[in-house]
């Protein structure tokens, strides 16, 4: 193994960005900071590339099985022999994957950025706000350290923050951001006391221990974790379910996705990068480096099952009535993580049973590609536009004539239609689940008919129905610049990932990432995935039939399935669910008995012992009366006082 | 005529303590009540002087404790006097109750 501790560049370069533009940018480089933070990150991003095909070509591979390397490895705090927080990185299939997508992503959208954010006021800030994100979401996904990986959550968590709030001059945004913030952070308390209870039974924080002392059935650290139990579940169970409820949280999963629509208030090409490519498969990613401790608790395992189909299933039908454009992306998007959620939780570990590791692991990768298209189409949308609004839009298909093509592309992979990325992926993740899980098989089918459906109902919408409308076509006059489609800067990144979003799926996953690091051959099975196609087709033409052209037919299938289509339009009215719940039921039962009670009994406590303490100095105060002999006299009496105590009663 | 004994020197000791006692208690004079608490100084110093020599008569502790009160006592008598003085300057009097500022 070469010496790689250059490897740590990779994250740290986007950090030296964020620093370097954060404290000098607004004086130093108002113009220059994005051309900065893109070169940086250009060189992280081929480093990353470059280690990349040393990891999975030259040295990653000891005897036909990918090893987890750890080339960079500090002890930072030490607790206690063997438990300690360590920074370091770790080098396995996954995070080697992670790296390449996180910088490739990044980097598209610092492209973009330049072009799409130009004039923006706080431009440098925003720059360095975005280096911030890489270098965390980097750090997260190299992580050696469970408690590592805990503190770079939350830097990921704090930089979203900051780039959803960007505009912090909109009320819209700043709600947004605090929505995002609060949610995950209440779902991150989940992870800690998972993080406390796995290594409490490990008895390390480092990953590779932790696994290896955790999955094998003989070390005793196993066992006392299964025995000991809480409400009859086991306490190995317990840490899981804990450290998934992080992992949902972040990752959007239901009920902990409320925040992932709201926060497509940041700008269009932060959507792209946070919200569809890189901080929502967090959750993923920390379900896939914990994946052998998983496998070993089947419960732990059917959650992650459930929870990902109820995600890509809900998800997919507020989708198909939403409005805004960049709204159908998000829930798109938390579709998707079901879909990759799920087919981890229908995975076995090791050999065949893998598949879906190696699936959701490569549905990872493509969703990546084709959802940061999208939403970097979107953007471009947007640009000319200058609205989110479906009904603004239409007939933009001879206007942005490249932005149309790759928008197109990216549609089709995400409906899964041959031989564009999303096909390859989505067939793993249906067959695995068609091996484990029937149930979940089908609810996945119609989840990605769904997603073809919504998908082209967006795609129609934009592109084709009705011609532009008179305003519109005076906005694009009045604002010269955007009769025409964006500028280089915006156009190459949408070039780039439409090729992605094309060729990725001819990857053979299977050969570089699997549950236990072997080759996974992948077969490809003809009849399998007609069902899955015809679908996705029936879907695209539905789409077609009834937004290709203006028409009412919408409307009136809106307006027969009523019901359905309000509860839909309000998202299940799940943000009021939570509303209701916080405001009449947790205010009312919880928060205003404890206000009483901090008003009343504490304070009333505290208020009493000064009161006293006054009322008393009051009466006692004559007592100093400034006659020194006075002082004298009570000095004697009291001293003849001991005395007599002293000779008389305590005499021993 | 016999050699006084312990309790004879006590005696005179006590009586010279509550002289001076009652004379810091009674005097208004600054002065005077100094010179009340050299009386008890002396009070103690005649005690040490006394047990010293009847109930350890080789031995030199109580010899020097005195020495060291009567060094301290007159530090205290200059510090005393120059706090009278200031207070002369202040008030025109060396009259105890007339300095009765320092309270509530």
């Amino acid at each position: 193994m070469p010496n790689l501790t250059y490897i740590s560049l990779i994250p740290l370069l986007p950090l030296a960005s964020f620093l370097l533009l954060g404290l000098f940018g607004r004086s130093y480089f108002t113009k220059t900071s994005g051309i900065i933070g893109t070169t940086l990150l250009l060189l992280s991003c081929g480093l990353a590339l470059y280690i990349a095909y040393g990891y999975f070509f030259e040295y990653g591979k000891v005897g036909g099985v990918y090893q987890k390397l750890v080339p960079v490895h500090y002890v930072w705090l030490e607790f206690s022999k063997g438990v300690s927080i360590d920074l370091g990185i770790i080098l396995d299939p996954i995070s080697v994957m992670m790296l390449v997508v996180v910088t490739l992503v990044s980097l598209m959208v610092h492209i973009y950025s330049l072009a799409y954010m130009k004039g923006e006021e706080r431009f440098p800030t925003y720059y360095a706000f975005l280096g911030l994100f890489t270098f965390s979401m980097l750090g997260l996904v190299v992580s050696s350290n469970i408690f590592q990986m805990y503190i770079f959550w939350e830097l990921v968590g704090v930089s979203s923050f900051l780039l959803i709030g960007y505009y912090y001059d909109r009320p819209s945004a700043v709600a947004a951001c605090k929505k995002a913030f609060i949610v995950t952070r209440f779902a991150d308390a989940g992870f800690l006391i998972g993080i406390l209870i796995l290594s409490f039974y490990a008895g390390t924080l480092d990953f590779n221990t932790l696994i290896q002392k955790l999955t094998s059935y003989e070390s005793p650290e196993l066992q006392s974790a299964i025995t000991a139990s809480f409400l009859g579940i086991s306490a190995l169970t317990w840490g899981l379910v804990l450290v998934f409820i992080g992992g949902a949280g972040k990752s959007a999963m239901f009920p902990l996705h409320i925040w992932l629509p709201d926060a497509m208030e940041g700008p269009t090409p932060v959507s792209a990068l946070i919200h569809a490519a890189t901080m929502v498969v967090a959750g993923v990613f920390l379900v896939a480096r914990l994946f052998p401790v998983f496998s070993m608790s089947p419960p732990a395992l059917e959650l992650v099952s459930w929870v990902g189909i109820t995600s890509a299933f809900l998800a997919a039908i507020i989708a198909c009535t939403q409005t805004d454009i960049k709204r159908v992306l998000a829930y798109s998007t938390m579709s998707q993580i079901g879909f990759m959620m799920f087919a981890l939780g229908v995975s076995g570990y090791g050999g065949e049973n893998g598949l879906g590791f190696t699936a959701s692991m490569f549905h990872l990768f493509t969703h990546a590609m084709f959802k940061a298209l999208l939403f970097l189409g979107a953007g471009a949308v947007i640009h000319f536009i200058h609205s989110n609004e479906m009904k603004d839009m239409g007939g933009l298909r001879k206007y942005l004539p490249i932005t149309h093509i790759t928008f197109l592309i990216a549609c089709l992979a995400i409906a899964g239609v041959p031989p564009f990325a999303g096909f390859f992926s989505k067939e793993e993740i249906l067959l695995a689940a068609y091996q484990h899980n029937s149930i979940i098989y089908y609810i996945a089918l119609l989840t990605s008919a769904l997603t073809a459906f919504y998908m082209f109902r967006l795609y129609f919408n934009i592109f084709w129905n009705k011609a532009p409308s008179q305003k519109e076509r005076a906005g694009g006059e009045a604002h010269g610049e955007h009769k025409h489609e964006g500028s280089f800067a915006m156009l190459m990144p949408l070039v780039l990932l439409a090729v992605g979003a094309a060729a990725a799926g001819f990857i053979p996953f299977g050969n570089f990432v699997s549950s236990d690091g072997a080759k996974l051959e992948s077969e490809f099975h003809f009849h399998f995935s007609i069902a899955p196609v015809a679908l996705g087709l029936i879907g695209i033409f539905l789409a077609m039939w009834l937004y290709k052209t203006q028409n009412d037919k919408s409307d009136r299938i809106a307006a027969s399935i009523r019901g359905l289509y309000k509860t839909s339009l309000n998202k299940f009215y799940i943000d009021e669910i939570y509303t209701f719940v916080t405001k009449k039921i947790l205010f009312n039962l919880i928060g205003r008995p404890a206000a009483w009670f901090d008003k009343n009994v504490v304070d009333g406590l505290m208020n009493a012992t000064g009161n006293t303490t006054q009322l008393v100095s009051e009466k006692i105060k004559r007592m100093q009366s400034g006659k020194v002999q006075q002082y004298a006299i009570y000095f004697l009496v009291a001293v003849i006082g001991l005395a007599v105590l002293f000779i008389y009663v305590w005499k021993n | 005529m016999t050699e006084p004994g312990l309790y004879h020197i006590l005696f005179i000791s006590t009586t010279l303590f509550f002289i001076g006692v009652y004379g810091f208690f009674t005097r208004r004079n600054l002065v005077t009540m100094l010179m009340s608490i050299e009386l008890i100084l002396n009070s103690v110093n005649l005690n040490f002087i006394a047990f010293n020599k009847y109930l350890w008569p080789n031995r030199l502790d109580g010899v020097f404790f005195t020495i060291f009160v009567i060094a301290i006592a007159a530090a205290e008598a200059a510090t005393a006097i120059a706090i009278i003085i200031n207070l002369y300057r202040s008030h025109h009097s060396i009259d105890v109750e007339r300095a009765e500022e320092m309270k509530f």
